[in-house]
């Protein structure tokens, strides 16, 4: 018998979680016939294609384009480079570099048989996977040796756009008390068509996720974990046009959390919808093997819808990303799903209906290290009165055991942190945590109160546009503008043109090697 | 400390208001008391505080005191410190230039453009020219919006299109007259060589020669950008650091009322 301190009704949580199911499972007969040029760039990534050409086009690209031109990419991109491989003798970087010096055109080699073409691509399969074990393998003797911080993981961001600016950065938060350092993007690079390559010392608002970024700051936090003695995890935006790739990239070099929700690509960049459930499926199947803990996005509905009326579909939302992670296989524990403190500070007992909330995503997602994000929406500039409502965002996280904590800066709406605002905010963190550590054991909430009726009104909600979603199905419920009220068509936004439909020489062996974990 | 919160010394200052003279306030007329915090990149001792003290003596600061400090990461530290302002203002010979709007909120807008226009205005966007940033625009028009002020697009009276980064001016005047567009917004972000002159301008001469520049609003946007910069390029208005949707939408609604019973 599951317990609740809110006398939630489990069999509406079942009922809710069965109609997520059956929703998810829609989408995912979908998604198994298709791929997408990021798909394929990410295969290419994982058999140990990298570099780029010399326009500065990076070679996944340059060898899937081809591909993609010749209206070939059906078939799939291992197909081809097997192909190669078997007709050339080359490795894959080899074939790729012949491609971007216009020598080779994989697409027009003679075809040998699809047993030969399998066999010849699996070394390499093999070997990244072996690669990405041998990660998994490493952060546990760390986790082991180090140990970690506890939970709720404090989660700052860096974003000065010179990446070896962020290391400073990074580390100092990491010396303050950090658990989670994610290195934000650079504006836009969501929507780019392609992973940019190397180290790069310019962004905007943000540093560009690159490979050797990511190897950079991971030495970083390696280092300066020893030196603290925490293990400090690296975040970085495994989302947009991109999202399988940067997985690949971050399970290689051992990342340890991800953003990671087509719908908040869908909703927020207007990603078009087919193209970047496809591209979620692949990249949920590595993340969920490297050990990567993801993170959604439904905070950011509440940004634009407002926080008290629709918290519903946070929660509806929430269930159905954790039954297409499960359908991706990946473990609950690694299922960090977003809700968020954004009620407007003039709302007559906010605090006690943002404690219900929390408390109740809590208790229906008991495994998951949940993400709590803080107040953004009502962050004016007034940093003093700031300051407070994280105050406030902080005890409901201490108290309803949050996963993963975004800490709040007094300076939101104002600037990317400073190094002082990401002390303070550690500070102001630390205080509360330890001030009130163990609250949550020592209060109920009365029966017929305002906290327990509220969570049970939002569960009802909930329930109510999941019963609806299931009937109209994922895309159209997108479409009618179900969640932030904002309707995206399944034909409209960015990157349609990169949806392939599987054609019969089709092959993925990672999905069978990775697809339920690390075991 | 000295000359700290129990301080019984005499305030020998003149403790009248003078609007040529002003200065900050803290809880006696012209005592200039200001709190700063900042961050300076050495390690945390007494030669640090000294340096902070200095630092403010040359910021303009008499007597700065400094009543907080902490090492942040190694070489780093923190202080938060007070001191009295030892310049003025004239307050009496300021002239901002603005914008002549009434801000109202969306739900404001909204209602203000069914009351007085009747039907949606039609807004185009884009960051133009070789500019990749679509931070600005994005601010403006997209759903979420930014710092809590959401977009143009959450706005039922508009009719939106972000056309995006990197559009040449050429497509985005295509674009204006395909639409049949009220109002045209331009954001830029890069002003490095002034790139962002010359491009603002050779979007207006487009207009002119198309015969439509009097037709749309035209606004731009960014951060290097000012209101007085804007009309001198020929522009309606200019909007620059923490202006937001609302600012702009209750510029785009109340101008174009003017413009319609002007006629």
């Amino acid at each position: 018998m599951r317990k609740s301190k809110l006398g939630l009704d489990f069999t509406k949580v079942d009922e809710a979680r069965r109609l997520a199911g059956n929703i998810a499972a829609d989408v995912q007969n979908f998604v198994e016939n298709y791929s997408t040029v990021a798909v394929e760039r990410t295969l290419c990534r994982l058999i140990g294609i990298d570099g780029v050409d010399e326009n500065d086009i990076p070679l996944p690209n340059v060898v899937v384009d081809q591909v993609h031109n010749n209206k070939l990419l059906g078939h799939g991109i291992l197909y081809f480079i097997g192909n190669a491989i078997c007709s050339t003798g080359m490795t894959p970087q080899q074939i790729a570099e012949e491609i971007a010096k216009s020598n080779l055109d994989i697409t027009k080699l003679p075809l040998n048989s699809i047993e030969k073409i399998q066999e010849a691509v699996m070394p390499y399969v093999n070997a990244t996977v072996e690669r990405i074990k041998n990660n998994v393998k490493r952060r546990n003797e760390l986790l082991e040796t180090l140990g970690e911080g506890s939970r709720p993981y404090l989660y700052v961001i860096v974003a000065t756009g010179n990446i070896y600016e962020d290391v400073i950065q990074a580390q100092a938060a990491a010396r303050q008390g950090a658990d989670i350092i994610a290195v934000i993007r650079t504006t836009g690079q969501s929507l780019l068509d392609y992973v940019p390559y190397g180290a790069t010392t310019e962004g905007f608002g943000g540093t560009y996720a690159t490979q050797e970024n990511f190897r950079i700051m991971r030495t970083a936090l390696d280092e300066v974990g020893q030196e603290v003695g925490r293990y400090i995890r690296l975040c970085n935006y495994c989302s947009g046009l991109c999202m399988p790739e940067i997985a690949a990239m971050g399970a290689l070099e051992r990342l340890d959390v991800m953003l990671n929700d087509a719908l908040y690509g869908i909703l927020f960049r207007d990603i078009n919808p087919q193209r970047t459930i496809i591209d979620q499926y692949f990249s949920r199947i590595i993340n969920g093997f490297a050990g990567v803990i993801i993170n959604t996005g439904e905070d950011n509905y509440l940004t634009t819808a407002d926080a008290y009326e629709q918290a519903h579909t946070v929660l509806a939302s929430d269930l159905i990303n954790e039954q297409l992670a499960l359908l991706a296989g990946m473990p609950e524990e690694q299922m960090g799903l977003g809700h968020a403190f954004e009620m407007d500070p003039e709302l007559k007992n906010g605090f006690l209906y943002e404690l219900a909330q929390a408390q109740m995503t809590r208790e229906i997602f008991p495994k998951a290290p949940l993400k709590y994000m803080p107040p953004t929406k009502y962050m004016t500039g007034n940093i003093f009165r700031g300051h407070v409502q994280d105050a406030l965002f902080n005890q409901i996280s201490i108290w309803t055991g949050q996963g993963i904590h975004l800490l709040g800066m007094l300076t939101e709406a104002i600037h990317t942190p400073f190094m002082s605002d990401r002390y303070l905010s550690i500070e102001n963190a630390k205080y509360i945590f330890n001030n009130l550590h163990d609250i949550g054991n020592e209060v109920e909430f009365k029966e017929g109160g305002i906290i327990r009726q509220r969570a049970a009104k939002v569960l009802d909600d909930a329930l109510n546009l999941l019963a609806e979603i299931e009937k109209l199905g994922l895309f159209t419920a997108l479409e009618k503008g179900l969640f932030a009220e904002t309707k995206r068509s399944r034909n409209g936004g960015k990157g349609l043109n990169g949806v392939v439909e599987k054609a019969e020489n089709y092959f993925n062996p990672f999905i069978n090697l990775m697809k339920g974990g690390n075991k | 400390m000295s000359g700290g919160l129990y301080s019984m010394e005499s305030k020998d200052f003149d403790k009248t208001l003078d609007l040529k003279k002003v200065k900050p306030y803290g809880d006696t007329m012209n005592d200039g008391k200001t709190q700063l915090s900042f961050t300076l990149p050495v390690p945390c001792n007494d030669e640090a505080i000294e340096a902070a003290k200095q630092l403010m003596k040359k910021m303009g600061f008499e007597n700065p005191q400094v009543v907080y400090y902490k090492e942040l990461t190694e070489g780093f530290t923190f202080f938060v410190c007070y001191g009295s302002c030892i310049h003025t203002v004239d307050y009496t010979a300021i002239h901002v230039p603005k914008v002549d709007s009434v801000k109202m909120d969306m739900k404001e807008c909204d209602e203000f453009i069914k009351q007085n226009i009747g039907r949606k205005i039609v807004v185009i966007g884009a960051s133009t020219g070789t500019d990749a940033h679509t931070v600005g625009i994005d601010a403006i028009m997209n759903m979420k919006g930014y710092a809590g002020h959401y977009g143009l697009e959450r706005y039922e009276m508009f009719e939106t299109l972000n056309m995006g980064a990197q559009v040449p001016n050429e497509e985005f005047v295509k674009k204006a007259i395909e639409l049949n567009a009220d109002a045209l917004l331009v954001s830029q972000t890069v002003t490095q060589k002034d790139v962002h002159i010359k491009n603002l301008t050779e979007l207006v001469e487009m207009l002119e020669a198309e015969g439509i520049r009097e037709k749309v609003l035209l606004i731009c946007g960014g951060p290097r950008i000012t209101h007085e910069l804007a009309k001198e390029l020929g522009y309606d208005a200019g909007f620059s650091m923490n202006s937001y949707a609302d600012d702009v939408a209750s510029f785009i609604a109340q101008e174009k009322y003017k413009r319609l019973n002007s006629k």
